[in-house]
């Protein structure tokens, strides 16, 4: 029998830290196998947020920088700047990306940083125990708003990426979801077209991956998984939200 | 090579580039806008990278990634803006990355003015920003200092990774002298960097980081930190002697209120007043151990700043005890003269009693 | 006989059972013993008549911590 299915060469064999059924897991394998298929695990460098997965650095084999919270996008232009012919490319969570680091993100997409951001969407702060995100859905709990998001009190969800397509200088922007297989197979897709974009020198380029974190959303794994397709999509759906490639569509 | 007539925020980035730097982030705030507008059209004579960034907080950001690529690499800004450095110099320092910030300091605190002023030594010299580091800073004088001093700050930032700041100010900044640059160093023959990111080839994946979970770890981090700041304090502690050899009264001040107080002091002697100077070029490491060297024939100092008094303090601990030391400062971006300096040196002085056939007075420490 | 096979690796296991709801022909179950991280893993079978599997790879796809390899012939 012939192995079809295994572990891709750019993730380091350390057992994930993350929960049980994270989505975070998923995405770091769908990345690295990425950068396997495109032949860059030389010159990529990764700009790993902080959050859950602040220690990123354990699982992706390429050379990486800290970021203060938020500032990734940033980082990642002084790093692309200088090092004009590597990949990089961010991973940040939703706090990361669109509440703290809001500023940077934009101005990185508008100036067309050639950088590939991936965006991990999990509706809620995961390592900080679960605090309101910026994507967090109206009624959908949380450790500080009291009776689930209001948003009257809160304030409504943001739509980051929606917000970054306004800026001129981002070129591919598309929402995924790695809830079903189907969806993983769509999210390695996008990611790797993320990539292209950068190794084509077009412009900045982002994926917002929906993910699930059944430990502070209080559900089991399988449960999460399904919440993420049904409800997170209905606020936040998938599909291709900016797309001046010029590429063929698949 | 002939002397250059410029501006102070000219010669910044004139030196910069000279020095090796091709990549400049930075946002406008006066009084040091000239800066980024300098180096926005040098850098493109020189192929180098100028970017404007968002504000002070993502500039000091992407110095963070160009310093981890191994570049050369400055940013500016004025008192506020500093502070929202804060972050990314505490970050540069756990990371162990070199980088140069030059802060032109205007009056403060909130929103002040665009004065000159030296009201931000606390927050160059105890942290600013969170965690047990230092940061180098540089304290010029003239343009001629911004000059050298800009070449020696990407030395020792690259020496000892390690974030340097070069303390100037409004005055500083706007005033115009003449200069003489050293030969241009080509960015190429500095010598190469084994430790940065530059792609995994060949080699294993590095990473920086500055998260060190483990608290025995960190520790080992701090105390690593704290050697190699032993070192810097052995090795760069830097200032001027003016006029010390016979003096009874000595003024310790930096940069613009240096040249004020040499102005004074050159009254006071005309008087016959024996009065010199001790002007610190390092705020940190401070010369703690001249100043006490000083106190075994000096027990009168008069520290003066364009603040409230801040470097005072430090001075305080220098000397441990075995002078007076007395402050004159005036904060809030006003430029004192060196007649009221002068006019306050000679308080002190004679209040202690130091005139010639004047008994010292024991009670104000005076020294026959 | 078999399509395809897969291993699953009980220590890297946490048993979230993704892995079980997405396989198309319930191949995959939870065992009734801990692993060494206080987890109980997913198991395989191939079933009564040895033939479950079709390699289809769903499993390993949505599996967080790629604790499962997939074998196809």
């Amino acid at each position: 029998m012939k192995k079809i299915f295994e572990a891709p060469k750019s993730l380091k064999p350390n057992l994930f830290h993350y929960c049980p059924g994270c989505g975070h897991s998923i995405i770091h394998r769908l990345v690295a196998e990425v950068i396997d298929e495109l032949g860059i695990q030389e010159r990529t460098i990764g700009v790993p947020p902080a959050g859950c997965a602040v220690l990123a650095y354990n699982y992706f084999d390429v050379d990486t920088g800290e970021a203060p919270h938020g500032r990734a996008l940033a980082v990642a232009t002084g790093l692309k700047r200088v090092l004009k012919d590597h990949v990089i490319f961010t991973y940040q969570g939703d706090g990361d990306i669109a509440a703290i680091g809001t500023a940077e993100s934009i101005h990185a997409a508008n100036r067309g940083e050639k950088i590939t951001a991936i965006f991990v969407n999990n509706g809620t702060y995961g390592m900080t125990g679960g605090q309101m995100a910026p994507t967090t859905l109206p009624g959908m709990g949380s450790t500080t708003t009291p009776g689930g998001r209001d948003v009257a009190r809160d304030g409504a969800p943001l739509d980051l990426t929606k917000m970054m397509a306004e800026a001129k200088g981002s070129v591919y922007l598309e929402r995924v979801s790695v809830a079903t297989p189907k969806g993983i197979r769509k999210a390695k897709k996008a990611i790797k077209k993320a990539f292209q974009v950068q190794l084509d020198g077009l412009g900045f380029a982002l994926v917002e991956v929906l993910s699930p974190c059944p430990t502070n959303w209080k559900m089991d794994p399988v449960a999460a998984y399904e919440w993420t397709d049904k409800e997170m999509t209905k606020i936040f759906p998938v599909g291709v939200i900016k797309d001046i490639t010029g590429y063929d569509k698949d | 090579m002939a002397k250059q007539l410029m501006r102070g925020s000219h010669v910044l980035g004139e030196a910069a580039v000279r020095a090796g730097c091709r990549y400049y982030f930075g946002y406008p705030i006066t009084p040091q806008n000239e800066v980024p507008e300098y180096m926005s059209s040098r850098m493109l004579q020189v192929g180098g990278t100028f970017v404007q960034a968002e504000s002070e907080l993502a500039s000091i950001n992407m110095v963070i990634g160009a310093a981890m690529a191994g570049a050369r690499v400055m940013t500016s800004s004025s008192s506020p803006g500093i502070s929202l450095m804060q972050e990314g110099i505490s970050y540069l320092a756990g990371l162990e990355l070199p980088a140069v910030i030059v802060n032109v300091v205007r009056g403060g605190p909130g929103l002040g003015n665009i004065a000159p002023a030296q009201s931000d030594y606390f927050q160059a010299t105890r942290g600013g920003g969170h965690g047990d580091y230092r940061t180098i800073v540089l304290a010029p004088d003239s343009c001629q200092e911004l000059c050298d001093l800009t070449f020696k700050a990407f030395d020792l930032a690259d020496k000892y990774r390690n974030p340097v700041l070069i303390m100037g100010d409004g005055m500083m900044g706007q005033m115009m002298e003449p200069v003489e640059f050293p030969e241009p160093i080509d960015p190429a023959s500095l010598p190469a960097k084994d430790w940065t990111l530059s792609g995994a080839k060949g080699r294993p994946s590095r990473v920086i980081l500055s998260l060190l979970l483990n608290p025995k770890v960190l520790e080992d981090h701090n105390f690593k930190l704290v050697r190699k700041y032993d070192a810097v304090t052995r090795e760069e502690t830097d200032w001027e002697e003016y006029l010390l050899d016979d003096a009874r009264q000595v003024v310790v001040a930096y940069g613009t209120a240096a040249r004020i107080a040499k102005g004074a002091i050159k009254r006071v002697r005309q008087m016959g007043l024996k009065v010199g100077l001790l002007r610190p070029k390092t705020l940190w490491p401070f010369p703690e151990k001249p100043l006490k060297d000083l106190t075994r024939v000096v027990r009168q100092l008069l520290v003066f700043e364009m603040s409230a008094g801040q470097m005072v303090e430090d001075v305080k601990m220098a000397v441990e005890g075995q002078a007076q030391v007395h402050f004159y400062g005036r904060p809030g971006g006003v430029i004192p003269t060196p007649d009221e300096v002068a006019h306050q040196i000679s308080h002190y002085y004679y209040q202690a009693g130091l005139m010639e056939g004047d008994k010292p007075s024991k009670r104000h420490g005076g020294v026959a | 006989m078999a399509k395809g096979k897969i291993i699953i690796d009980r220590e890297k296991c946490k048993g979230c059972s993704l892995c079980v709801s997405v396989c198309p022909k319930q191949c995959i179950a939870v065992s009734t013993g801990l692993n060494d991280k206080g987890y109980y893993p997913a198991e395989f079978s191939q079933g009564e008549n040895g033939d479950c599997c079709n390699a289809c790879t769903l499993c390993a796809l949505t599996c967080p911590d790629i604790a499962i390899e997939v074998y196809r012939g």
